[in-house]
Formats: structure tokens, C-alpha cells, sequence
């Protein structure tokens, strides 16, 4: 398929709909609107099924139940909109039930603003509800990075049986680039689990179901679970690392603080300082064997965030105190910009911050 | 000979005696001894008198009742 | 000899995990017999609430899902949007539907989503342990309304047939009652033409079906039965709300 100048968010939407999903669930909030929007206009279209839903809550449920009855699935939201479909995250991480989640985070907390930001990555990446889960977070830089790891997501969905979210700031939704949309790679596979009525046929009945009253079958459950996050944790680790082998600092972003980064690394190049990036893809896993390979000589690690600090605190799982770390944030919507963190980074090399 | 038939599944009735409530014909009781489960189950004092009309099957919550008849 | 009655083949040989003379055995007794009775068993989804019924998933032969508390219309929706030709069926107490959940069953009626939803009142929260539901009766004691429901502190009983009468999208809207063989034949034939306004695509339908909890009312079995009668249905009048052509 040939490029397209694409909205981060309309890219996010024709990836789900090339991959294969065929219904979406969802509920209006900026700065993701062009997403469902473009689910309304376009996956009639595609013979699939557009729904909005009367709340976030309701949205998460009717995912629950068509990813449970066997279908390729999505929902997008925004921050506070995700916030409401905790509780069906963790009940289809309980039931086993494949979907594709997309955040298109802004400002909070609270209702916040709706300018773009990135404080929601402890939702997003420690599984926000209640129970013991976590489930795949991919957090895309570009729009075609978008579209690629949604194709990709619902694979996963499926392997897995797990639900999978898409950490895409409001920048990236909102900023359009070329972008070439991938037909889906991989057939669907068959759902034999799938509650679609064919019991009589099955000679047993499905039941898709997040309570396990007994003991030992909860914990049978959690150990699944977990066995699976181990085997996606070991195949599933994704990231950039420019640089940091010989780097006197290493700048950490995801997101689009990653390409005001970029900028820096470039201006630092200039002026004969060496700096290196790390920036996570996968923030579930969160790529810990990236901080391996950094200079051993490197004078600190500074993670850059539009938040007040919350990847800081997996880089420094990542390091276990093998280097100092250091903070740049932005917060209320507020940008990342380049020399701002250039002027930081170098106060920081010069031991002044 | 009776004209009806009754077969109960003892082990799963919870002796909540809404089949001895509604019977018409009042040949249901109780027995005296219990399930597995600790309940006192149903059982019919006079298959004679049952006129086969289901309401005890129609009522009872565990579905433990069989009715048939001539 | 003939068959006068036995289980319904729609149910599985798990014994019900309901308390002694809890009317929800009858209910599901009559859901299970209309899927097979309307021949749309083989093609069957049922969504089971969170509350007494939460173990309905074992009982009901057919494919199930267990919601979460309150979600099971909008857990439907999905389920059927993915397979339109499935018959789906929500079953839900008045904790899940009549207080959590009411959003998401406004909603499916509203949408029109052709499924069928067995509500089940029993004027109480029974799977917790006896606590106030919103179906709870003035003056009625609950756990956490040791003194009787106050009207003026927490209003007067939600009439739910009555407001999901007042949806276009509801095509079909009766309460029924479990209190006597003869309401128990009549809240069969209720269940029936629900399921009927689904199978022939009218749209959304609900019963509301009356029923006991001994256990939490502190009643015999045949004891609830008539505080239902004298209590429950003078509030609850029994009757069809709506029908279709």
C-alpha cells in the first residue's frame, strides 16, 4: 500500500481495521476523537461493526464480550477514559480475553486538560486494576510506528490471550506523517475457547469468566497468567538505543519526548559532547537489557518524561544503582523542548545539577 | 397400581419442601433420614394419590422431580 | 409411561449452588426450558450476572459469560454484534441491574439490542449477605438498613419494568412472579414471548421476575413465598408493561 499523510490517531484506526478487527467499542473523549471517528466513517465499510458505547465502563464490556465470542477487537480512549476501563482490563486479563486497547493520554490527573502527556505510564504499564497482572504496553514515536505495532497487537492479542494497550501520547495522535498501513501478516487463528455458541456442536459448553472461587484454582489461573507474561516478556522486548556505548550521558524518552531527544543527541554531536538514547518501545517489558549495554564510564542516565517521574522509577530497576539518574520533566501539557533538556543535560554532565 | 410416577434425585434436594407446600394431593413429605449433603429429602406417602399434574417438578428451585404417568 | 415433567436438557447436571427454596432454581428452570421449547438452545448465549447467579455459567448448558457487576448488557452487545444469529440472553439480579448496572441496561434497551434479559428481583443483595438493594421495601430490614428502609433517607424502591418500559428500544417488558404454580406457568410464558421478540429481531425485551430469598428475608421457603405475595406485589404490581405485534 502505497504512503499516506495520516493523523497519528486515523493511522492507529486503518491499521486496526487492515489488521482485521472487525468491531470497535468506544467512547468520545479528546484527543483521541479522530480515532473513533474514523472507526464510525470507515469500518461500516470494511463490513465491520463501529459502536459507541454510553460510557468508557460499558465500551470495556462490550470488548469483553466480543473478544470473548471469538472477534478481533478495539477500543481507544483517552487518560481518564482508560481509567474507567480499568476494571475490564483486569476482568479480560482474568478471562483470558485477546483485545487491543489504545490510550491516547493527556493531562491530569483528574479531568486535567486535554493537552498531551505522559503520566499515565504507571496505569499503563502495572496493570491498572485490581489482581496480579501486568499486560503488553507498546508506546509508538511515530505515526508509522502506530500503525506497525497495532498490526502487531492484535497478533499478540491473540497468542497470548491478553490484552494488549497502545501508550500513544496526545502529540501522536494528533500529528500527521506519512505512513504506509500493512495488510494484517499473520492469519487469524482459530478460538476454539470462544463462547459463539457452538456447544451443542463442541459437546461442551464455553464459559468465559473472570471468578475462580477456589483456592488453588485462582491460583492456577495467576500462575497462567504469569507464565504468559514470562514467555511474552522474553519475545516481546522492544527499543532504540543510539549511542550509548560510549555515551557520558543517556538520555531515556518514549514517546514523542524520544524525538526532542533525538534533537539533542544531534546538537550534543555538534558541540563534541557524547550522548546517548535509550527509548523504550515495549514499556511492558520494559527493556532492562537496553541499560547493559551503556558505557560503564557514563556519568549519569536522565529520564525525560512529560510527568512528574514515573518511568524514572523502572530505569532505576534497570540500573539498580549502577549509575546516577537524573530527571527532566514537563508536566501539565506542557512540551519537551530540546534545548531545555540540552541546557539540563549539560549542567548535569558538568556536575552543577 | 399407581397411574403415575414419581422419581426423585435425593442427593441434590435441599428439603426446602416447596414441592410439600404446593402438592395438591399432600402425598409428599419429607424423609426422615438425610442426603449425603445433611438434608432431610422428598419422598411421596401414597403414589396412588398423585394425579401426575407436575406442580411439585414446577416448583421445585433444583429440578430433582421426574413425573410421568400412564 | 409418559413425561409429565423432568430437567430441562438446557440445564447441566451441576447441582445449583442457590440456598434451599430460593426461587432463582425455578427461573433458571424456565430459561432453560423456553431454549430448548423455541429450538434456539443449539445457538445459545447466556451472560450471567455477579451476585447469586454468578455461578450460573456452570448450570446453563449453553456457552456462558460471567460479567462483571452490572455489565452483562453491554457484554451481550459484543456477543452479539460478533454473532447477530446467536440468541443471547442476560440473567441478573436487582443488585447488579437495578443499582450498578443501570446505565448499561438503560442503554441496551435504548440501543434496542436484540437480547433478552431475566431480571430477578428479590428486594435484597443476596450473595453478600443480606444488604439494602434499591428493589428493597420501605420499612424492610436489611444488613445495612438495620432499621428498616427509611423513605426519606434513601427514597422509595426503583420500579424497573416500569422505566424500561419508557424506551422505544424495549419491545417487550412484563413482571412476573414465582409465588405460586399457577404465577410460576404464567412467568414462563412471559420468559417465552421475550425470547420470541429476539427471535424475531423486534428488539430489546425484559422480565422482571419476583422472587424469594428465604435465607436473607429469614423466612421457611413456603414462608417467603408469602411475604412476597403480601409484601412484594401490592409495590410490584404483576403485568405486562409492552408487547409487540
Amino acid at each position: 500500500m502505497a504512503k499516506k499523510l495520516m493523523k497519528g490517531n486515523e493511522a492507529l484506526a486503518a491499521a486496526a481495521i487492515a489488521a482485521g478487527a472487525t468491531h470497535f467499542f468506544g467512547y468520545p473523549i479528546t484527543p483521541q476523537s479522530e480515532l473513533i471517528e474514523y472507526m464510525a466513517r470507515e469500518m461500516p465499510k470494511a463490513g465491520g461493526c463501529f459502536l459507541q458505547a454510553e460510557s468508557e465502563v460499558a465500551a470495556s464490556y462490550m470488548v469483553y464480550g466480543a473478544g470473548g465470542a471469538g472477534a478481533r477487537v478495539i477500543t481507544s480512549t483517552s487518560s481518564p477514559g482508560l481509567a474507567l476501563k480499568q476494571e475490564g482490563l483486569t476482568y479480560m486479563v482474568a478471562a483470558q480475553i485477546p483485545a487491543v486497547v489504545i490510550n491516547v493520554s493527556r493531562g491530569g490527573p483528574g479531568l486535567g486538560n486535554i493537552l498531551p502527556q505522559q503520566s499515565d505510564y504507571f496505569m499503563c504499564t502495572r496493570g491498572g486494576g485490581n489482581g496480579d497482572y501486568y499486560h503488553p504496553c507498546f508506546a509508538p514515536a511515530s505515526v508509522q510506528e502506530c500503525a506497525d505495532l497495532v498490526t502487531e497487537a492484535f497478533d499478540i492479542a491473540d497468542k497470548y490471550r491478553m490484552p494488549v494497550l497502545i501508550l500513544a501520547d496526545g502529540l501522536i495522535g494528533q500529528m500527521m506523517e506519512p505512513v504506509e498501513i500493512k495488510e494484517a501478516t499473520e492469519k487469524p487463528i482459530d478460538k476454539p475457547w470462544a463462547a459463539d455458541g457452538g456447544h451443542v456442536k463442541r459437546g461442551e459448553h464455553n464459559r468465559i469468566n473472570a471468578m475462580i472461587l477456589p483456592a488453588d484454582g485462582l491460583e492456577e489461573l495467576n500462575h497462567v497468567i504469569q507464565a504468559k507474561l514470562k514467555d511474552y516478556s522474553e519475545n516481546y522486548v522492544r527499543y532504540e538505543a543510539i549511542d550509548v556505548e560510549d555515551a557520558d550521558i543517556v538520555l531515556v524518552a518514549y514517546g514523542t519526548p524520544s524525538r526532542a531527544c533525538k534533537n539533542v543527541l544531534k546538537k550534543a554531536k555538534e558541540e563534541g559532547l557524547k550522548f546517548g538514547l535509550i527509548r523504550p518501545i515495549s514499556l511492558y517489558p520494559f527493556p532492562k537489557e537496553a541499560f547493559d549495554k551503556i558505557n560503564p564510564n557514563c556519568k549519569a542516565i536522565i529520564s525525560v518524561e512529560q510527568s512528574c517521574g514515573q518511568m524514572i522509577e523502572d530505569i532505576r530497576l534497570s540500573v539498580l544503582g549502577k549509575f546516577p539518574i537524573k530527571f527532566f520533566g514537563r508536566t501539565g501539557g506542557n512540551p519537551i523542548i530540546p534545548d531545555a533538556v540540552y541546557s539540563y543535560a549539560k549542567e548535569v554532565l558538568g556536575g552543577k545539577a | 397400581m399407581a397411574k403415575a410416577k414419581l422419581t426423585f434425585d435425593t442427593e441434590k434436594c435441599k428439603g426446602c419442601e416447596l414441592c410439600v407446600t404446593f402438592c395438591p394431593k399432600k402425598i409428599l413429605v419429607l424423609d426422615s433420614e438425610t442426603n449425603a449433603k445433611g438434608y432431610y429429602p422428598v419422598t411421596v406417602t401414597d403414589i396412588d394419590e398423585c394425579i401426575a399434574c407436575g406442580t411439585c417438578a414446577i416448583m421445585c428451585p433444583d429440578s430433582i422431580i421426574t413425573v410421568e404417568k400412564e | 409411561m409418559a413425561v409429565v415433567y423432568k430437567k430441562s436438557p438446557a440445564l447441566t447436571d451441576a447441582p445449583l449452588s442457590f440456598c434451599p427454596g430460593c426461587t432463582h432454581g425455578i427461573i433458571h428452570k424456565l430459561v432453560a426450558e423456553n431454549l430448548v421449547e423455541l429450538g434456539v438452545f443449539d445457538r445459545a448465549v447466556g451472560v450471567a450476572p455477579v451476585g447469586c447467579a454468578a455461578l450460573s455459567d456452570y448450570f446453563f448448558a449453553c456457552d456462558m459469560y460471567v460479567a462483571a457487576h452490572g455489565r452483562a448488557p453491554a457484554v451481550a452487545t459484543g456477543q452479539k454484534r460478533v454473532h447477530p444469529d446467536n440468541f443471547v440472553f442476560t440473567y441478573q439480579g436487582d443488585g447488579d441491574l437495578a443499582s450498578i448496572g443501570t446505565a448499561e441496561v438503560v442503554h441496551a434497551a435504548h440501543r434496542g439490542e436484540k437480547i433478552s434479559t431475566i431480571f430477578v428481583n428479590n428486594a435484597i443483595y443476596g450473595m453478600t449477605g443480606g444488604q439494602m438493594a434499591p428493589t428493597t421495601l420501605v420499612g424492610q430490614k436489611a444488613s445495612t438498613a438495620p432499621y428498616g428502609r427509611s423513605e426519606e433517607h434513601c427514597g422509595k424502591p426503583i420500579r424497573i419494568a416500569e422505566m424500561i418500559a419508557t424506551i422505544e428500544g424495549a419491545k417487550f417488558v412484563e413482571r412476573v412472579s414465582t409465588d405460586t404454580p399457577a404465577n410460576v406457568r404464567k412467568a414462563k410464558k412471559a420468559i417465552r414471548r421475550a425470547f420470541e421478540c429476539q427471535i424475531q429481531g423486534k428488539g430489546y425485551a425484559l422480565v422482571e421476575v419476583l422472587s424469594t430469598c428465604p435465607t436473607n428475608w429469614g423466612y421457611t421457603p413456603a414462608g417467603a413465598m408469602t411475604w412476597l405475595q403480601e409484601n412484594m406485589i401490592p409495590y410490584y404490581p404483576l403485568g405486562n408493561f409492552k408487547d409487540f405485534e
